[in-house]
């Protein structure tokens, strides 16, 4: 079958030791059995590895951090689709999707780009602030959490919550505290970084398990893969991961894009306890960066994901494979100056 | 009880729980107690059968399967038969 061309625009190209997506999602995408991509990187630093990966992407522009604007985005958007004619952008990060979801419409009205987005409210409802309301609405166990503003606030936590707790951050970063000193000092590095608020979660002890899903928007899920992590980094991403069988796992995670009717990519994380009780920790609203498991399990969602942004019918994965790993690996590539000087000063390469 | 449906054991003691991502190595004598769990064999049988094949005394061996059958449910890779 003749595969049709199309040009798809993907941030998150920090393959670094707490990696973005882009380049699992860059992966899944050049195994369409559909479309043949050429994929344009978008970059927000000029030391993101995958600028420079030009077996996986084909041109890379830098588009200005999320806190510069919508209207500064929607310019550079504008600048690139008229040099790349830009069929679909995946947006990969969390801090950013706030500007793409505002942008989808105009997006889609001015420039014919397509994205297949969380609705504004699905992506604020399961913000880490709000995440215990939305356990509660959702009929899911989610961590007691506390969300604060300032060090003074840290003096009622010990009243609150037992020890230990975690603090984290409004987009990313967590870390464990055992003592109020301990939140003090999470606190000023997390906030410093990733600004305010920062949550108080509560400490469910368990092991690690997170999905990769994604939904069509009305209530259907197209594609679920369960995966444990097997080695955690310092930062707290899987190094490797191994796909499960687990269908409560699963069931928690279509019951809930049901409900929802969530439309777009999902990554749910939980703790499984010893007694097999599930408790919900994020809800990240896009792919995860071990997306490329999924492929590897027979479902390929961002593959999905694009059909259903160009408006195909897409049917839901019958199954996945189960047992399958995925072990990450740090690899040195060696940049000619002269890249970096480009990227650097022109903004594309 | 015998051994969950969807856990298997391979030529080489490799066992692999695909509802937590566990995988464990069994020995050789682990090996054969674990796929006569399979088929859901009483501990008599299995215990006629290890005693039949190797030389180890009836009480030292139901020693040895009680503490290999508290790992099994210690990692949830037994499962209870319902009676009729």
């Amino acid at each position: 079958m003749k595969k049709t061309d199309i040009t798809i625009a993907v941030t998150g190209l920090n393959a670094i030791d707490s990696p973005g997506p882009g380049i699992s999602v860059i992966r899944a995408l050049r195994k369409s059995n559909y479309y043949n991509p050429r994929i344009i990187g978008l970059s927000y630093d000029t030391m993101e590895p995958g600028i420079y990966m030009h077996d996986l992407v084909d041109k890379s522009f830098q588009i200005p951090f999320p806190s510069v604007g919508i209207d500064n985005l929607l310019y550079r958007l504008k600048e690139i689709n008229d040099k790349e004619k830009i069929d679909v952008i995946i947006p990969n990060f969390d801090a950013e999707l706030f500007n793409f979801i505002k942008l989808e419409k105009r997006l889609l009205e001015e420039c014919n780009i397509k994205m297949f987005l969380p609705s504004m409210k699905q992506f604020e409802e399961r913000q880490k602030a709000n995440l215990y309301e939305f356990g509660k609405k959702y009929n899911l166990k989610v961590p007691k959490n506390k969300t604060i503003y300032s060090l003074k606030d840290i003096n009622d936590i010990e009243f609150e919550f037992s020890f230990p707790v975690v603090v984290k951050g409004k987009y990313y970063d967590a870390r464990v505290a055992y003592n109020k000193d301990q939140i003090a000092e999470h606190f000023n590095r997390i906030s410093i970084k990733w600004g305010l608020p920062i949550i108080i979660q509560e400490y469910v002890f368990g092991s690690e398990v997170n999905v990769t899903a994604i939904g069509d928007g009305t209530g259907k899920t197209i594609g679920a893969v369960p995966m444990r992590k097997q080695y955690i980094t310092d930062k707290g991403k899987a190094w490797s991961g191994i796909s499960l069988d687990d269908d409560k796992l699963l069931k928690i995670t279509t019951d809930l894009i049901k409900s929802t009717k969530w439309k777009g990519s999902m990554e749910l994380e939980f703790i499984k306890t010893s007694n097999d009780e599930y408790f919900l920790l994020e809800i990240n609203p896009r792919f995860p960066a071990w997306v490329y498991l999924a492929v590897g399990c027979g479902q390929n969602h961002p593959d999905a994901l694009l059909k259903m942004a160009l408006g195909k019918k897409v049917n839901a994965f019958p199954k996945h494979e189960t047992g399958k790993m995925f072990i990450r690996y740090s690899y040195d590539m060696i940049i000619n100056l002269k890249e970096f000087e480009k990227i650097s000063t022109s903004g594309e390469l | 009880m015998k051994i969950k449906n969807n856990i298997a054991v391979s030529d080489s003691g490799f066992i692999f729980n695909p509802t937590t991502g566990d995988s464990f190595s069994a020995n050789p004598v682990g090996q054969e107690i674990f796929k006569m769990l399979q088929t859901a064999a009483t501990e008599e049988e299995i215990t006629a059968n290890i005693l039949e094949t190797y030389q180890i005394d009836k009480v030292r061996f139901e020693k040895d399967f009680y503490d290999f059958v508290n790992v099994l449910k210690k990692y949830k890779l037994l499962e209870e038969i319902e009676k009729d």
